[in-house]
């Protein structure tokens, strides 16, 4: 198979006008004819269905929630990133190309990233008059904040729920459409099967999630904007419903999966509490600007924190990383983390956690002062643990956040099955081995609002909608029929385990031998565990209820199943990729003061995998980066 | 800690349901509530039996998909807090605990703690939107908003769409969720244009679908997990009456 990123000619910063102006076109009187399916409806689906609505294409959006206000992004809370040199302090496009592709330890396309620097301003924009109340200064101009990665004050926030904001000026675009019947929702439906004839997307096979039918919809065109698969971990700071399944399923269909193993762990989660924790919860990372890290010198100290004298502390973060101390960047402070814990020196319950104390800002510049800056996040932190923050140092551990890998596009968004495009944080293609902070919600809105409806007419234009297919075509038919079969082999094992038991379990393996981490010999570990495990949850697992029902156990049931598929190609990605870049931080290479050590011999590609049957080896297929405009180098921060 | 937990349940829309009581042992204070359930359900499909349906998702406060009745409090006990992150710390040892979906004409029963809320939808289907077409949109600083009237919207846009207002008011009313997404756009330069009509549509559609009407009992300010004030709904109010004097309401209609 031949990968083309269909990246077009011409110098960097001209290259998406071009594309632009040489794409075809539907004319405006042909768009009502044409059908698209949008599966998802956060941040990149409610913008792509709403923009695509408002083109006159006929557009119908799924989503498992009941509301599409509810989907994932909803929770984003620190901000989105833009272009916008608002603050003079130096930013343009390029900077802000510059820092995705460095954060991303140079494991991204180019083009793609230029791109999406180049249309985040438009994002902002489109916001605003939208109506989200971004933060502002008093003479009524925007506010930045800065994250991490930059240095630079690009990022735009709504207090710390920028997420939901943003996702409600999508989801008030897409309501209107909604009125005008140009967008039909389905909400409460999950989509279980792509439909793919002659290598072309046909459309979808859902589950009424209320009634349990089962039925076909049929396209021109589907748009994934399904999220991402953190919760393949079980553990992660994901909502619970997230899933892999309709990217999975678009993969057994033959899209290729790209980067698997790049996932990324944030390192200021509050720890688990105890064996009935569900998901975790983010401490937003602007903490450590103040906190201070450490754990206990000697292992199994079990006295109480403020008992401990400072003699016999480790604020291992300062001492390892004098230059950056407690503000090392994310992937290093999350192995430094695991580390000490590793050594049996984490405290609170299980020993997975590490203080950060704020004792000493405290004592600098008083309790107000400490409360006006993060006093939202320190009520949220006594809300779920019951501790009081100002008397006792917080308790951290980094957790599963987001994933950089997801089905391959080309510059196109497409997929490599035709007429399939993935967007959001679903497809692979712009934070390379690392994300960095706010710029997810950018590249959401920016594939939704701005990229993929100008990029599907010049595919649109190519077919007739005379040729779509019936539902009741031969290739519905069947993967209705292989739908209904999977519900009743999960159904009928009536075996004696729960889907949580082994979702725990596989989150398990996957935290512990493939997580901050990774080695030969506990990825190899891992892929002769996975099989065993997917075989026994085929068996001994145990969904109660109907196929005709409201029947959650069957849902997650349907997630789990895919996800110990998943897990496997993750794997299997993290052991073939004999580097370490970015989040993917192999142990076996590090440079002497454990950074990641890349291998751009070697490495520098995109991984994108076919699918060749469950439990059958995948076959690679490798997208080369060139670097025409940037030349990788060691990624440092000091 | 033991505890008592009743439970309704129903098996699906227009089903009898009943409360069914599950004694809960060794439960930790650090549990949230979901998780006491998470809990329970696995136990009772461990004994072959259907567990409790609830939805649920961010479970972060912030997806406004959870939330039921806790012992008649819409989303229990605690203050400005929503299911997900109500912890069982909030209890005794020995209470009794009555978990009920939400109630209201507007919201029938999907199953046990499930209700349909879509209602809530169509409200801002109506007209809870700015019209603006992607890409026509003018440099997001061209238009300066006071940091005051940016906060205020914001205070406004905090609204989570969970339902406990309607289900806490007596009347079942969705004036407070209606009276936030006004007040958040028409608190914006950008939202006037269509401030009156917004209005209009977003009233008249409320009363359509069945929501009672508001008569000042204050439990929706009471029960909102994100501290919407009740303020928001004599804006509503007031910009209602002022678009019915002045404008007649139109279908929302492509240009
Ligand atoms: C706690 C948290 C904080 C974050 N903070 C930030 C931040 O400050 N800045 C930032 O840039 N990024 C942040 N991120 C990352 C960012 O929020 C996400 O990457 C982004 O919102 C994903 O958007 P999306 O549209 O791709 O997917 P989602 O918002 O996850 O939407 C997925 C949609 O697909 C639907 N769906 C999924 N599977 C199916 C199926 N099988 N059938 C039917 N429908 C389906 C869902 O219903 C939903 O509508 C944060 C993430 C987390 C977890
Ligand atoms: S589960 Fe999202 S608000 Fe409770």
């Amino acid at each position: 198979m031949e990968l083309n990123a269909k990246i077009p000619s011409g110098p960097l910063e001209k290259k998406w006008e071009k594309h632009q102006f040489d794409m075809k076109l539907v004319n405006p009187a042909n768009k009502r004819k044409y059908k698209v399916i949008v599966v998802g409806s956060g941040l990149a689906g409610g913008a792509a269905a709403a923009t695509l609505g408002q083109l006159g294409y006929e557009v119908n959006c799924f989503c498992y929630q009941d509301s599409a206000r509810r989907a994932h992004s909803i929770a984003a809370q620190g901000g989105i990133n833009a272009a916008k040199n608002y603050q003079n302090d130096n930013d343009s496009i390029f900077r802000l190309f510059y820092d995705t592709i460095k954060g991303g330890d140079f494991r991204s396309r180019e083009a793609n990233v230029y791109r999406l620097a180049e249309v985040s301003s438009a994002v902002i924009d489109q916001c605003v008059a939208l109506g989200v109340p971004f933060g502002r200064e008093y003479s009524g101009y925007l506010a930045n904040r800065s994250f991490g990665g930059a240095q630079v004050s690009r990022t735009f926030y709504a207090r710390g729920q920028t997420g939901q904001q943003l996702l409600l000026g999508a989801y008030s675009a897409l309501s209107l459409q909604v009125a005008l019947g140009q967008v039909k929702m389905f909400p409460r439906h999950e989509m279980l099967e792509l439909v793919v004839t002659d290598g072309r997307a046909r459309g979808i096979v859902v589950r009424n999630m209320v009634t349990g039918e089962v039925t076909s919809h049929t396209a021109d065109a589907v748009v994934l904007a399904t999220g991402g698969y953190g919760n393949t971990y079980y553990l992660s700071t994901n909502a619970k419903g997230c899933n892999a399944t309709a990217i999975w399923r678009a993969h057994r269909k033959g899209a290729l999966f790209a980067n698997p193993c790049f996932t990324q762990i944030h390192p200021t989660c509050i720890p688990v509490a105890g064996e009935h924790q569900s998901k975790l919860t983010l401490m937003s990372e602007s903490l450590r600007n103040d906190g201070r890290i450490w754990v206990p010198k000697k292992a199994d100290d079990q006295r109480n924190p403020r008992d401990i004298p400072e003699g016999d502390r480790d604020y291992y973060l300062e001492r390892k990383y004098p230059s950056y101390g407690n503000l090392a960047p994310r992937d290093i402070s999350s192995r430094a983390a695991k580390q000490v814990c590793d050594e049996g020196r984490g405290v609170g319950p299980g020993g997975r956690g590490v203080y950060l104390d704020f004792v000493e800002a405290i004592g600098r510049l008083g309790e107000s002062v400490i409360r006006e800056r993060y006093g939202n996040l320190f009520e949220m932190y006594e809300q779920i643990t019951g501790e009081n923050p100002y008397k006792q140092p917080m308790r951290i551990y980094p957790a599963m956040h987001y994933v950089m890998g997801g089905l391959w596009v080309d510059y196109n968004l497409m997929s490599n099955v035709e007429g399939l495009y993935v967007i959001g944080e679903a497809n692979f293609s712009d934070h390379g081995a690392n994300r960095l902070g706010a710029s997810a919600l950018m590249q959401g809105l920016a594939d939704g609002y701005f990229i993929l409806p100008c990029t599907i007419n010049d595919y649109l234009a190519r077919i007739s909608p005379a040729n779509r297919l019936k539902t009741d075509d031969a290739a519905f038919k069947q993967a209705e029929q292989d739908v209904q079969q999977r519900t009743t082999r999960l159904l009928s094992a009536k075996g004696t385990r729960t889907v949580d038991s082994f979702h725990r379990e596989l989150g398990d393996l996957m935290w512990n031998n493939c997580g901050m981490g990774r080695n030969e010999k506990g990825l190899k570990e891992a892929l002769a565990k996975i099989p065993p495990l997917r075989e026994e949850f085929w068996r001994n697992v145990r969904v109660p209820g109907s196929a005709g029902d409201f029947n959650q156990s069957l849902e997650k049931a349907g997630r789990v199943a895919d996800f110990m598929e998943l897990a496997e190609l993750l794997v299997y990605d993290a052991l073939q990729r004999d580097e370490s870049c970015g989040a993917h931080f192999r142990e076996e290479h590090q440079t002497p003061d454990g950074e990641a050590a890349r291998d751009d011999e070697r490495f520098s590609f995109v991984s994108a995998w076919e699918f060749k049957g469950v439990g059958q080896t995948p076959v690679l297929h490798k997208e080369p980066l060139v670097f025409e405009s940037l030349h990788p180098t060691q990624r440092s921060y000091k | 800690m033991k505890l008592m937990l009743k439970i309704w349940r129903q098996e699906g829309p227009g089903k009898k349901g009943a409360l069914v009581a599950y004694p809960m042992d060794d439960v930790s204070p650090d549990m949230s509530f979901l998780e006491l359930l998470d809990t329970l359900n696995e136990q009772l499909i461990g004994k072959g039996e259907v567990p409790v349906a609830f939805d649920h998702d961010c479970r972060e406060g912030i997806c406004g998909s959870c939330g039921f009745m806790i012992s008649g409090e819409a989303h229990g006990p605690a203050k400005l807090t929503t299911t997900c992150q109500l912890f069982m710390r909030h209890f005794k040892d020995g209470d009794t605990i009555i978990a009920e979906p939400f109630r209201s004409r507007a919201f029938p029963i999907i199953k046990d703690l499930v209700v349909d809320r879509s209602s809530l939808d169509k409200i801002v289907q109506a007209g809870g939107f700015i019209s603006a077409r992607t890409g026509s949109s003018p440099d997001a600083n061209a238009m300066l908003i006071p940091k005051n009237k940016a906060d205020r919207a914001m205070d406004a846009a905090a609204c989570i769409g969970c339902g406990a207002c309607v289900a806490a008011c007596p009347n079942g009313s969705a004036m407070l969720f209606t009276a936030a997404k006004i007040s958040h756009l028409g608190l914006l330069p950008q939202g006037q244009p269509e401030r009156h009509q917004r209005a209009l549509r977003m009233v008249n559609k409320m009363d359509e679908l069945g929501f009672g009407a508001c008569s000042n009992h204050g439990e929706c300010e009471a029960v909102c997990p994100k501290g919407i004030t009740i303020d928001f709904i004599a804006r509503m109010n007031r910009d209602y009456m002022r678009a019915s004097t002045t404008e007649t309401m139109e279908p929302v209609k492509r240009v």
